[in-house]
């Protein structure tokens, strides 16, 4: 337990500095490295929540194939210093307060929640909780219908994006480099996904 | 480790990214930040599943993970069609839907 418990504090505190260097950072290019190391240690963490197939699927699908295409947006749009407000008046100290306020709230809906098994290390689970085989086969029987609706949502998604990305002339005629590269990435993170 | 320190560090990641979202002003910043809420509702999921016992909020969870992954390809296609069209890549000045 005391090993458990060090794994936590490790990748908790990993997945926070992750979130704080998204949100701070200037540089929109060093925001995407601290996602990246925030979807690595809240994979650890569904690791320690017996989630197998989703630490497995957040590491190749988040970390993998959407960074990728993170990467390759910041590099084609210019990745300029991005300075916080140039003037924070009213509006631009607001942010910070209402998630402050947000989180306060939260905490009293947590502390004062009547779930009693938020006290417990969680329910007992067989030997297979969490492993590929599990997940599969609930998605191809319990949850087919999710599982249908989300795979036309990625259709969906990636017919969207080569429409928004491609040039105003059409389908057809003679397209630059970036619409090729972008519509080939799309393809690429619909069918890994 | 009990599941509310789950659920604490899940509510304290999803103000993060709350905040992220109303201070920055690049839109691909905006987009980051949606992920980490995203994420934090994840593990709230993923949390809540072991606290449970059954896997019905791991199917949740992958079913969020396949919706970002929609958001995203999306939401960065408006960016890179932005950028081809020399429009401001800042939210402050996207106040119109027809640019």
């Amino acid at each position: 337990m005391l090993f458990e418990q060090i794994l936590f504090f490790i990748a908790g505190g990993g997945a926070i500095a992750g979130a704080l260097g998204v949100a701070m950072l200037r540089n929109p290019f060093y925001s995407v490295l601290a996602l990246v190391a925030h979807l690595l240690s809240l994979s650890v963490l569904f690791l320690l929540l017996r989630a197998e197939f989703l630490a497995a699927a957040q590491v190749v699908v988040y970390a993998g194939a959407v960074m990728v295409l993170y990467v390759f947006v910041v590099a084609y749009v210019g990745g300029a210093d991005d300075p916080l407000r140039p003037d924070p008046g009213a509006l631009g100290s607001f942010g910070p307060i209402f998630a402050l306020a947000l989180f306060v709230e939260l905490s009293i809906a947590l502390v004062g929640s009547s779930l009693k098994a938020l006290d417990t290390t969680g329910a007992a689970t067989g030997a297979g909780f969490g492993t590929p085989g599990r997940i599969g086969e609930l998605l191809l029987t319990k949850f087919l219908l999710p599982f249908e609706t989300a795979s036309f949502l990625l259709l969906i998604g990636a017919v969207g994006a080569v429409v928004l990305a491609r040039k105003r002339r059409g389908l057809e005629g003679p397209e630059g480099p970036p619409t090729v590269s972008v519509g080939e990435v799309l393809r690429g993170g619909g069918t890994g996904s | 480790m009990t599941m509310q320190w789950f659920v604490a560090l899940s509510a304290l990641i999803f103000c993060i990214g709350a905040s992220g979202v109303m201070t920055r002003r690049s839109p691909l910043v905006v987009l980051l930040c949606l992920e980490l809420m995203l994420n934090a509702g994840n593990l709230a999921l993923i949390a809540f599943s072991r606290m449970v016992g059954n896997h019905d909020g791991q199917i949740f969870a992958l079913i969020v993970l396949v919706v970002a992954a929609c958001e995203v390809v999306v939401g960065l296609g408006i960016i890179v069609a932005m950028h081809r069209r020399r429009l401001p890549i800042d939210v402050d000045k996207m106040n119109r839907l027809r640019g």
